[in-house]
């Protein structure tokens, strides 16, 4: 079956290549890009999985519409960078209470204007239990949300959200967290108007929002197709260069690639395993192939007794370096990928490329071979124990490279070493939440926002939400909190690096390669410009 | 014979309770846990999960799960998605484009399959037959798959004729070219079963009667040699016709037509029990009806037979 669009919507790392020599080359700037202002774009999309509310959007498909239909108290620019949207200021002294301002005269597409009351009870309604959204977890560093958001909980109002006035709120946070500001761009923290709590499922049906695009009327045909026009009420820096978008849900990458050939679709942003080889040529100065927020990993779960230990750390070392990512890369991705050599992504301001530590993710299948022997001599490696790689086939592209991986582990290892295939995205993530894989499984993370600790504490630190390994570290929790309390950004990165070390001696995953966006464009629209997150910056877009 | 249709309809209550009972089993014990899979991997607080699974009665047994099904049923209530949305309306949108591409394939399998095949048939061993044998051999062994990437890619991009994929309302004619590469491999087999059948009936003796009678070539053939041949072919097509109506998967994907195909391979991915009972309960009624339109065909082909 080729429909691996539905898993990737399912929040699946997706397979995709990069190379550095291309990046930034279909990237540039749009300064000579004089096009026609009234002409509607078109987009390759994935039918949202859920009602278009911003705290129970948590996919793909549902978050590019989100993003254009709404605007935050920041937003991020093409480079990841925060800009202020309708924050007028976000000041704090201490990394836990934070004073926001928000600029005024700031409306929804309908004319209800926005205040400081708007945000506060838009995020009580995205944490309360009773509600049931998806992205709730995310105002879990607000005071009091763990009273909103218990079992049973009737309470919606956190004590951490208080409004000053019209234009001021203050939020206070259960502990220090630097990087909370950064956060404030996500499609969790969107306002929303105060008619959407009356009827929350008709209004995701038909949302009203404030960001620089509106849905035209009866605009999101279910399974076929969003429209949507500019808002003429925007007013910011993502402000619409075309006459609309539309998006064409579309079950198939390879009928989108189809569509962009024959200049039907004017954007891809997937460029299907298929086109990999030829997508270059196929559209010749129409292309892009950038890195983004996410990478790909393979997690070696602590709850196994194999790699547990002296000899559990070693044998994850011995796998890191076993494996020959840049030819897995080549042969498999044609080399339009970029070797992992930390945890996060190059995207991400605060980005090392050479940490101490991180020649644990080069490939050395000597040295790979004489460490597991000697893992061996403390706590032998069961007799004729298979390593298995666990992960969903029904993601294009996964079964290549594992099997290739696999095959490299067990050369240079001297094991035995396979894919494991499971069928679907949700046996493999009932295996992983009911911690029951019995070797390797394959991970990825895409980040929320652009920050290092997004790759990080969720995914590492002791007891967190996406902790797939059940990893712990206490010296790795320290730092993170370390990090969090840190006075300015800067000074919580190299905190959050000093920790990454950690990481590369604990090796809780095996980071493989970071993730790049593949995207190609028809011959009516000018160069396109992909954003941090992989996704086209779609206001920018002019047509020829 | 309005006897023998009233029995065979309500033959099909038991068929339609116990196929849904069925395929809402094999969904629950397809493992795996859809709620945890709605949250792609990031985590999920433990009162929504909670909630989301008792908004979908996944916190129930099996045969309670299934009760409140039928329950909901019987108030015509198909239940809802995961996205939240009616199950009815889902399937309601979805239909009439697979009825629509089903059709379409149907009638130009059986037009181009039986005309070829009786003129196959009736030059047994000549040029025309060999032809059409070799390509029928052809198109049986492409896979669909590769039949429908090379029609779209060359058709649809180089050649211009056609929208290579299906726009949202699925007009008639953006479904020509899908319902072609559906149709061909069944055309190829109409084709073979048609000839064969000709070419046996050729040499009957009522075939010989008929012409000794002085009866012209023409009538021989279309009366009597083809009505006679047509039995299996009308299997054929009936069976053929309740598997198009189940939606065709990878056609369905390859032009991205929005009908049950996709659907229901999306809810079976994510283990979507309502969608894929619904559907297959769906499925069920349309074989059941298709099997007793051939089976009344058969009395019109053959006046011998008849029901009572």
């Amino acid at each position: 079956m080729r429909l691996s669009r539905t898993s990737q919507a399912l929040g699946l790392a997706v397979v995709v290549a990069m190379s550095l020599t291309a990046c930034g080359g279909g990237a540039g700037e749009n300064t000579n890009a004089t096009g026609d202002a009234t002409k509607v774009i078109t987009a390759n999309n994935t039918e949202p999985q859920n009602g278009l509310l911003p705290a129970n959007t948590n996919e793909v498909g549902g978050g590019k519409v989100m993003d254009l239909l709404f605007s935050g108290l920041v937003s991020y620019d093409a480079k990841g960078a925060t800009v202020n949207e309708i924050a007028d200021s976000i000041e704090t002294k201490d990394s836990q209470n934070y004073t926001i301002k928000i600029k005024s005269g700031k409306v929804f597409s309908d004319g209800t204007a926005i205040t400081a009351q708007t945000f506060v009870d838009a995020w009580n309604f995205g944490a309360a239990a009773k509600n049931a959204q998806l992205n709730s977890y995310f105002f879990e560093s607000i005071k009091g949300y763990d009273k909103v958001s218990a079992e049973g909980s009737t309470e919606d109002k956190m004590e951490g959200l208080k409004v000053v006035d019209d234009s001021t709120f203050t939020v206070e946070l259960a502990q220090p967290e630097s990087d909370f500001p950064l956060r404030l761009g996500y499609t969790a923290f969107y306002p929303l108007p105060a008619s959407a709590y009356k009827d929350p499922k008709a209004f995701g049906q038909n949302p009203i929002g404030n960001g620089p695009y509106k849905l035209a009327e009866g605009g999101w045909k279910h399974d076929v197709s969003i429209e949507l026009i500019p808002n003429d009420k925007y007013e910011g820096p993502q402000k619409a260069k075309n006459g609309g978008v539309t998006f064409t849900i579309f079950n198939n990458p390879d009928s989108a690639y189809t569509e962009v050939q024959a200049d039907n679709l004017d954007i891809l942003d997937q460029v299907p395993p298929s086109g990999l080889q030829n997508f270059k040529t196929d559209f010749e100065g129409r292309n892009v192939n950038q890195p983004y927020a996410g990478n790909a990993t393979m997690v070696l779960p602590s709850y196994m007794p194999e790699f547990k230990g002296e000899a559990g750390s070693m044998r994850r070392q011995a796998i890191s370096m076993a494996i020959d990512r840049q030819q897995i890369i080549d042969k498999i991705f044609y080399g339009n990928k970029k070797a992992a050599t930390e945890f996060t992504s190059p995207v991400i301001d605060g980005y090392e490329a050479a940490l101490p530590g991180s020649e644990a993710l080069k490939f050395d299948a000597a040295k790979a071979k004489a460490l597991w022997e000697k893992a061996d001599a403390i706590d032998p490696w069961p007799a004729g124990k298979v390593l298995t790689i666990t992960s969903n086939i029904d993601g294009a592209g996964n079964k290549e490279y594992i099997t290739a991986m696999a095959n490299q582990i067990a050369t240079n290892l001297g094991i035995k070493a396979e894919l494991n295939p499971i069928a679907s995205f949700k046996e493999m993530r009932a295996l992983v939440n009911e911690k029951k894989l019995t070797g390797a499984s394959r991970a990825g993370w895409q980040a929320d926002y652009p920050s290092l600790y997004n790759f990080l504490g969720p995914l590492y630190g002791t007891g967190a939400g996406s902790n797939d390994g059940d990893y712990s570290n206490p010296a790795f929790d320290a730092k993170l909190k370390e990090g969090l309390a840190a006075t300015s950004v800067e000074e919580g990165n190299k905190i959050f690096n000093q920790a990454q070390e950690i990481l590369l001696k604990d090796m809780p995953v095996v980071p493989l390669w970071y993730q790049a966006v593949q995207g190609v464009w028809s011959n009516n629209v000018n160069t396109v410009e992909f954003g941090w997150n992989g996704v086209p910056l779609y206001y920018a877009v002019t047509a020829k | 014979m309005v006897m023998f249709t009233l029995r065979r309809f309500l033959q099909l209550i038991p068929v339609f309770f116990g196929a849904t009972l069925l395929v809402y089993f094999l969904v629950f014990a397809t493992p795996g846990d859809p709620i945890a899979a709605l949250s792609g991997g990031k985590p999920m607080a433990p009162a929504v999960e909670a909630a989301l699974r008792a908004q979908y009665n996944l916190d129930q047994p099996f045969w309670i799960q299934y009760g409140l099904y039928l329950k909901n049923l019987v108030t015509m209530n198909l239940g809802q998605t995961f996205s939240g949305q009616e199950v009815a309306a889902v399937i309601a949108r979805a239909y009439p484009v697979t009825a629509r591409l089903a059709i379409m394939a149907l009638v130009f399998e059986a037009f181009f399959g039986v005309l070829f095949g009786v003129i196959a048939g009736l030059r047994k061993g000549k040029l025309f037959d060999s032809t059409v044998l070799v390509a029928s051999l052809l198109v049986i062994a492409v896979p669909t798959f590769v039949l429908g990437f090379v029609l779209q890619l060359v058709v649809g991009v180089q050649l211009g004729w056609a929208k290579p994929t299906v726009s949202g309302s699925a007009p008639w004619n953006e479904l020509i070219l899908p319902a072609v590469v559906l149709g061909l491999v069944s055309l190829a087999y109409v084709i073979r079963l048609t000839r064969a059948s000709i070419s046996e009936n050729m040499n009957a003796d009522y075939v010989r009667t008929a012409t000794a009678k002085g009866l012209s070539r023409r009538r021989v053939v279309v009366v009597h040699i083809l009505r006679n041949s047509l039995i299996p072919v009308v299997t054929f097509l009936g069976a053929d016709l309740g598997s198009l109506m189940g939606g065709a998967i990878v056609t369905e994907g390859i032009f991205n037509v929005p009908g049950i195909g996709n659907l229901l391979y999306k809810a079976i991915l994510k283990g979507e029990s309502a969608t894929v009972v619904a559907v297959v309960g769906i499925l069920v009624i349309v074989f059941v009806v298709a099997n007793l339109v051939v089976d009344l065909l058969y009395a019109v082909l053959d006046p011998r037979i008849r029901y009572v």
